[in-house]
């Protein structure tokens, strides 16, 4: 077997036994790797039992994986997934870093951790071995001193087993911040300061174990690649061909942030009541000119270091620290509450990075509570406080509350799905009008309304994951942008920014030696990963159950017009998505109502999910 | 391509992207894998965003080389570069303590005292930093006129003077 370190740790924290497990050739050759192998040891393990299992609760399974091609495709990420407390399905959540390369240089593909820890622990991965620590003293602190105190620890200890060899490097660490402490279904899997996993809500799912956090040092090489020569020099071509992406490199998605909402009018405004604006104090060179500090900031081994580093310098939100920010948090912390200047935006970003928060959920319920505050539904007494469009101290206000589940924020820690409910029955009237939302999960920042962004009207009624913009269903199931080739990212694991469709398949071959093609994914191994996934998300529970079809709908506010920019009056039109959503359903093998059929989960050899779904849908 | 004169690698460490494409190209360079903490050159991140690379300076009067109690280090007149002779060495660790910055270390492999060789005078660290247009690293003349043993810094030492010039008067809180 090539490309992979060949081992997983397996981690019971409530007895802090560890082993090693191990998978055969054949069901590594069909998932590979990250969001793939998750979702079939997911159904493996859970299968059986899915709608009874807590997502929070000691019986869901946290995974932390690499796939095959981590470290050598350019752009190495971790893959994040378990149950997922927002969608209660699988979500394959991907954070870069040197963490996953970390991990394969200390010989393990990944970590299985099940049960939950007594009190606060964190886990040292080293070459081999992997230890359960304390975590106590690093409770409840922030992105700041959970780094510095933990990466000081770990030095010390590299430092205690093999003293003076060297001056030891920090080792990479994932985490969580308070909200995920709290169990905010909200929340990310951090890493450094300024990247996380938002999607999926496994923030919470740590928390949930009393997992702080995750240390990795490796001292290896990467695990052994089948064709080294080819391997080194695809490496070369897709770099090459990355150098030449300059707009990604100088602005990388920060640019957006000016451009999806002026040019594409898919742009979350004011809680998506507008996808149009026109706001040049928003623009790049604001940003570029105002807050980046560093102009390139990357990860292991990426070419495009699409990431800035952003601080605020002077001002009432001096000493604010954020990445660029992206265009999804350019989005969620800054157009969608109002806020259309990039230091507002920078505090906002820095307060959610702060807290542990995944920047679009925490952006999308605020945002949806300031709708709520805006008509009059939530009031002053409800929250305290004033929650006015582009007020930047109040949302940050409103984040800590949640954070700390004080009054209403311990009910938008539930997420904005969750929230309407809730919200919805207090107040004895319909609040999901106004949560956009996909299946439990806030939608990323690219609506479908004008249809001149990338996404389309099935993208996320689709998707198996629910409101992700970086799992879009399409039409063309074999674009580089549609589900089952974002699928080959999360699977793989490196990061969409940099793949280059043209050498992929052949990076795949020359480092695990497989005949992989084109074909076999999209026509088997992609089609088997997505089946599981909609068999599991359809599963659900245990507080919710999504029905097909009546659920496979987009939020109703796209069915209302655009109200303003070059396609003002567009809403989505019901007959579009209902039959490209038949469309999509044949062309994946699902029947009518989205179930994957008999007959193809029987090609695709998944006879005990088809026998489970059966049961399960009479 | 092997140097005419000797040469450094000139460092503009808050430039660093953090991105490691430097320990890539070295360890493939040196052993044929990407292998991190093989690599001569070495990203250290204690503070994130003051990520930078550590590597050789060639310090003028060679602390290391003279530290070596065995003659298993020596310098390379042509590029200035330390050699080390693997069979030579014993991992007694002196050159690392000897090093201001303590820029040695023992490979993780042979366990024997690794340095920056320059790669022959064309080295493959600054040749992709270049390429990829970060210009933290880059090849000039070696001048008989500056102190390049300044540049041997331990990494604490050299992230507290970087904090400082990319978070400002915040930066000394956060390291």
């Amino acid at each position: 077997m090539r490309g992979y370190a060949g081992k997983f740790g397996d981690i019971d924290l409530s007895t802090g036994k560890i082993k090693e497990t191990r998978f055969g050739d054949e069901v590594l050759r069909q998932y590979l790797g990250g969001r793939g192998l998750a979702t079939k040891i997911l159904w493996d393990e859970l299968g059986a039992r899915w709608e009874t299992v807590d997502p929070l609760g000691p019986e869901n399974i946290l995974t932390v994986f690499t796939g095959p091609l981590t470290g050598y495709y350019p752009g190495g990420r971790m893959c994040i997934s378990g149950k997922s407390p927002l969608t209660l399905g699988v979500v394959g959540s991907t954070v870069a870093g040197e963490h996953s390369i970390d991990m394969r240089c200390a010989g393990y593909d990944g970590l299985i951790i099940r049960e939950k820890a007594e009190k606060p622990v964190y886990i040292l991965v080293t070459d081999g071995q992997i230890e359960i620590r304390d975590a106590s003293h690093v409770w409840g602190k922030d992105r700041v001193e959970t780094y510095r105190t933990l990466t000081r620890e770990g030095i010390e200890e590299l430092e205690r087993r093999s003293p003076g060899t060297r001056e030891w490097r920090e080792p990479s660490i994932l985490h969580i911040g308070p909200a995920g402490e709290r169990m905010s279904r909200v929340t990310a899997v951090q890493t450094k300061w300024t990247h996380g996993a938002g999607y999926g809500g496994y923030g919470a799912l740590m928390g949930s174990k009393n997992l702080k956090a995750i240390l990795f040092k490796g001292m290896g090489p990467l695990p052994e690649a089948y064709d080294m020569v080819r391997t080194r020099e695809l490496l070369r071509e897709v770099t090459r061909a990355r150098f030449k992406d300059d707009a990604m490199r100088r602005w990388g998605t920060g640019s957006a942030g000016y451009d999806v909402g002026a040019r594409l009018s898919s742009e979350p405004v004011r809680n998506w009541q507008d996808e149009w604006h026109d706001e040049k104090s928003f623009g790049v060179d604001k940003f570029e000119e105002r807050v980046w500090v560093k102009r390139y900031m990357g990860d292991f081994g990426c070419p495009t270091t699409c990431l800035k580093l952003a601080v605020v310098s002077s001002g009432p939100f001096k000493g604010s620290i954020s990445d660029n920010p992206d265009y999804e948090i350019q989005a969620y912390g800054g157009t969608n509450l109002g806020i259309f200047e990039p230091e507002g935006n920078v505090h906002i970003c820095s307060v959610m990075e702060d807290l542990g928060f995944c920047g679009i959920q925490v952006g999308n319920v605020i945002g949806f509570a300031a709708e709520l505050f805006q008509r009059g539904i939530l009031t002053e007494k409800d929250l305290g406080f004033k929650l006015k469009w582009g007020d930047a101290d109040a949302f940050v206000r409103l984040m800590r509350m949640i954070a700390e589940r004080k009054g209403v924020g311990d009910i938008l820690a539930e997420g904005t799905h969750r929230a309407a409910l809730k919200l919805g029955e207090m107040k004895g009237r319909d609040l999901t009008k106004y949560a956009v939302v996909e299946k439990g999960h806030g939608i990323g920042a690219h609506g479908v309304r004008s249809r001149l962004d990338y996404v389309e009207e099935l993208s996320y009624p689709c998707s198996v994951q629910g409101g992700d913009h970086t799992s879009p269903a399409q039409r063309d199931l074999r674009k580089g942008d549609s589900e089952l080739t974002a699928m080959l990212y999360d699977t793989g694991v490196f990061c969409w920014f940099n793949a280059e469709l043209d050498y992929v398949w052949d990076f795949l071959q020359a480092v695990t030696g497989w005949p992989i093609t084109r074909d076999e994914w999209y026509g088997n191994m992609a089609l088997r990963i997505l089946d599981i996934q909609r068999a599991l998300l359809l599963f659900g529970g245990p507080d919710i159950t999504w029905k097909p079809i009546d659920d496979d709908d987009i939020p109703a506010r796209w069915y209302e017009p655009l109200p303003s920019g070059p396609k003002a009056g567009r809403a989505v039109d019901p007959k579009v998505l209902v039959e490209d959503r038949q469309k999509y359903f044949e062309d994946v093998g699902w029947d009518e109502r989205g179930i994957p059929k008999s007959s193809e989960l029987k090609r695709l050899g998944l006879q005990d999910v088809d026998k489970k779904l059966r049961r399960f849908l009479r | 391509m092997t140097a005419k004169e000797p040469i450094w690698i000139m460092r503009e460490l808050s430039r660093c992207s953090g991105c490691r494409m430097c320990e890539i190209a070295c360890s493939l360079h040196h052993e044929g894998k990407i292998w991190p903490e093989a690599s001569r050159v070495r990203v250290f991140m204690l503070v994130p965003g003051a990520d930078f690379p550590h590597l050789c300076t060639q310090c003028h009067d060679y602390p290391c080389v003279e530290a070596c109690p065995v003659e298993a280090l020596s310098v390379e007149k042509l590029t200035s570069a330390v050699l080390v002779d693997r069979e030579k060495c014993t991992s007694c660790m002196s050159c690392i303590s000897a090093c201001p910055g303590r820029i040695p270390f023992l490979h993780p492999g042979d366990k024997k005292a690794t340095i920056c060789n320059l790669c022959g005078g064309d080295p493959e660290c600054a040749k992709i930093c270049q390429e990829g247009n970060w210009d933290v690293l880059r090849v000039v003349e070696r001048t008989k006129e500056h102190s390049y043993k300044l540049y041997a810094r331990r990494p604490e030492e050299v992230t507290r003077e970087l904090v400082k010039i990319i978070y400002g008067e915040r930066g000394k809180e956060l390291i």
